[in-house]
């Protein structure tokens, strides 16, 4: 390790150092982010030599925002969530030095996207049941099975995936985690069409894929420990600004309101103000959230957020069908498309409606995320787990 | 896009203010000792209320210092009110150190507002304590330098000293021994309500116009919030802790979704209702141009949430929680009459909408 951890004037510093080398004008996008990737400027936390500096992780909005104001490219983050998110703090923290390498920079770029096979459509809310297969065949295993709710999985370049390694053991035990090559024979990626019609969802069905035993993450066995690590990661990753007042969803209900008289009932005039009450709650909340995580306080404030978030998206869009009255009844368009992105405001009332209804089951239903609070921020006993010391191969299913 | 201009952290100061407020409270005002203070006569806990204002000094938070006051701000002062919300603490700290105190402080009144932040007087301003702020109805009339007429339910008139009096387009401090005050049986009886009425009291004019008056209020309202932040919080402290012991079917009975989920969804909106309520204190600290939108939210979101903690908290208490000698019951009733006090919920929702341009049908 280097010498002290570098601060925002070292960082300042050294930015303003590699934007004098590397005219973001002039250069190809992705000359330009591997050059930053390697000036240790993509994510300042990581350790020097895989793209960061080993800076406190706070740091980074500041770092972001003089590049932004430089007009460099980004690595689309949008497009590249997986990967950062999940992928990569789990390659960080279970990868071999040879797997951080080969892996990171490309990942960082965007060049080669990432994609997760976790959920099966007998493993949900409880992951650890999955039954997806890996044996060992030498210096290589075997792997088949089902995976459900990939998002990008027709983009993607790698995926990380856990799978089951020894039916015989409990199942929490018998789990194993790796990188899958998404072109690898066998792979094959179905759209999944959902409720609003569109598909960003995929099947995966794995056939006899086989992954080197190179690509493995963690031990053998340890897949349950590593697929804890990617799953904490899921949500901690949140944006720099507080969003503005009336953004979202409420910002079209409230400019329908304003703009619509004729649909105006004392009834929904009330619905409306509560809406935008619990919205701008949640604004506040999320700003908070901000300020505690800038200020090196992190608080479980954040498992709260989703939930609400969730809850308050599915209220806020069935009341803008139902103000909208009889054109709440029409639909924008059922054709099967592909997003890359889910826009909640550039499509349909109706879209709006049926999409948030996703909002309480992906990444985590709210269901889950209660026990979770229930139970780690609260202390409340946890669930009676009847599945615990039974061999996986055992359990009802 | 810029970052919201609140902090809505706390800071050193506040922490250390709360701890001392909370020691103080915790051997002056457990909840035993508040429930046998609603049975006497009584209108507040005098001893507790001299520990608080005088020698904690929180009366004068928000006074300049050459004032006669600390010279901190209501950001501080939200702080107390977050712990007296805790223990339901039976002291006129909401009603003379906030709402009197900024209707003074904007008044531009010396003499009484330096005896109020020392903790030697007691004011409180002559409204029902329903009042939203901005709707201060005109019950008492001047006449020849006297007050005449009525007001009902003026939470902490029998604590008070001197009674602060809307009335002529301005406000009068009378004496409180020469207005006609009867105690109130009041729904929350750890702060009280009286009714009070004037047959040519001698008052002296403190404010001219409706300013003091409106800015006392919504201070007031931004205030309550935190003691509701602060209730909702205790509700939720005492039913987890109740649910982890109480043993039924052989479990704790936090041990069945059918609570715990319950108990989630609480402290989520516990979660919100801080950040809610830090934003609504930044906003009157700073006497923001946002004050009156953070102030309604605040009380529109702050009163549910208190509300529903309390009445959580009776139900998950089961039988014992609907006992008189459990303190389940000073939280329900403190919770309810905060959610009407200074505005219900709809109240504030109806004045966001004139502040916000989402108007009526």
């Amino acid at each position: 390790m280097s010498t002290a951890q570098p601060d925002t004037d070292e960082l300042s510093r050294r930015v303003g150092g590699f934007l004098a080398a590397h005219d973001p004008s002039a250069m190809e996008p992705l000359e330009f982010l591997r050059a930053r990737f390697d000036a240790g400027l993509a994510w300042v936390h990581y350790p020097e030599g895989l793209g960061g500096l080993g800076a406190p992780r706070h740091l980074q909005a500041a770092v972001d925002r003089r590049f932004a104001k430089a007009g460099a490219p980004t690595n689309r983050p949008e497009r590249i969530g997986i990967g950062l998110g999940m992928a990569a703090p789990t390659i960080l923290a279970f990868g071999t030095e040879e797997q951080k390498r080969r892996f990171l920079r490309p990942l960082w770029t965007g060049e080669e996207p990432w994609c997760q096979l976790f959920s099966e459509p007998g493993a949900g809310s409880d992951l650890a049941a999955l039954a997806t297969r890996a044996v060992r065949d030498g210096d290589a295993w075997t792997v088949s099975g089902q995976k459900v709710w990939t998002s990008m999985a027709h983009e993607a370049r790698w995926a990380i995936l856990v799978t089951r390694t020894d039916p015989d053991v409990p199942k929490h035990r018998g789990m194993t985690y790796f990188v899958c090559d998404m072109t690898a024979p066998g792979v094959e990626v179905r759209p999944l069409r959902q409720i609003t019609g569109e598909a960003e969802f995929n099947e995966v069905f794995l056939t006899d894929v086989r992954i080197p035993d190179e690509h493995r993450l963690g031990d053998v066995g340890q897949g349950w420990r590593v697929s804890t690590t990617t799953l904490m990661n899921e949500r901690v990753a949140i944006g720099g600004n507080a969003a503005p007042r009336e953004s979202g969803m409420i910002g079209v209900v409230a400019a329908l309101w304003r703009d619509r008289p004729e649909l105006r009932t004392p009834g929904l005039h009330d619905a409306v103000l509560r809406a935008w009450v619990e919205t701008e709650a949640a604004r506040l909340t999320g700003a908070r959230l901000r300020q505690q995580l800038t200020a090196g306080q992190p608080g479980p404030e954040g498992s709260g957020a989703k939930l609400a978030f969730a809850k308050l998206n599915q209220e806020v869009s069935g009341l803008e069908l139902e103000l909208l009255g009889e054109d709440g009844l029409r639909y924008d368009d059922w054709t099967m498309r592909r997003p890359t992105e889910v826009d909640f405001t550039r499509r349909s009332p109706g879209y709006r409606y049926l999409r948030a209804k996703g909002n309480s089951i992906e990444g985590g239903t709210s269901e889950i995320l209660r026990n979770i609070i229930a139970e780690r921020v609260l202390g409340l006993p946890g669930e009676i787990r009847v599945d615990k010391d039974v061999p996986w191969k055992d359990l009802p299913r | 896009m810029t970052e919201l201009a609140s902090d809505l952290l706390y800071s050193e100061i506040e922490n250390d203010l709360r701890a001392s407020v909370r020691e103080v409270l915790d051997d002056k005002a457990p909840w035993t000792s508040v429930l046998a203070g609603i049975e006497k006569d009584e209108p507040y806990d005098a001893g507790l209320w001299r520990t608080v204002a005088a020698q904690l000094g929180c009366a004068g938070l928000p006074v300049p210092e050459d004032l006669g006051g600390a010279g901190a701000t209501w950001r501080e002062t939200a702080v107390v009110m977050e712990e007296l919300g805790r223990f339901a603490a039976p002291v006129p700290f909401l009603t003379s150190s906030v709402v009197a105190t900024a209707a003074l402080l904007t008044a531009g009144e010396r003499e009484l507002l330096a005896r109020l932040a020392a903790g030697e007087r007691i004011a409180v301003l002559a409204v029902p304590f329903s009042t939203v702020p901005g709707a201060v109805a005109d019950t008492v009339r001047v006449a020849d330098g006297t007050l005449i007429g009525e007001v009902t339910s003026v939470a902490d008139g029998m604590a008070a000293d001197v009674l602060l009096v809307p009335a002529g387009g301005g406000l009068y401090a009378v004496d409180a021994a020469d207005a006609r005050r009867t105690a109130v049986t009041s729904l929350d009886m750890t702060r009280r309500l009286a009714d009070v009425a004037f047959s040519g009291a001698p008052a002296t004019r403190v404010a001219e116009g409706g300013d003091a008056v409106r800015r006392a209020l919504l201070t007031g309202a931004a205030m309550l919030a935190s003691e509701q932040l602060g209730l909702a919080e205790r509700c939720l402290d005492d039913t987890v802790a109740y649910v982890k012991t109480r043993y039924q079917f052989g479990r704790p009975v936090g041990s069945y979704q059918g609570l715990k989920h319950r108990l989630a969804d609480l402290w989520t909106s516990i979660t919100q209702a801080r950040a809610v309520a830090r934003h609504a204190a930044s906003c009157v600290a700073a006497d923001d141009a946002d004050t009156p939108i953070a102030v309604a939210v605040a009380q529109a979101h702050c009163s549910a949430v208190a509300l529903k903690a309390a009445e959580e908290c009776v139900q998950m208490h089961g039988g014992i929680g609907f006992t008189w000698e459990h303190a389940a019951h000073l939280y329900l009733k403190r919770a309810k009459a905060d959610a009407i006090g200074l505005g219900t919920p709809d109240l504030h929702r109806a004045a966001l909408a004139a502040l916000v341009d989402l108007p009526p049908a």
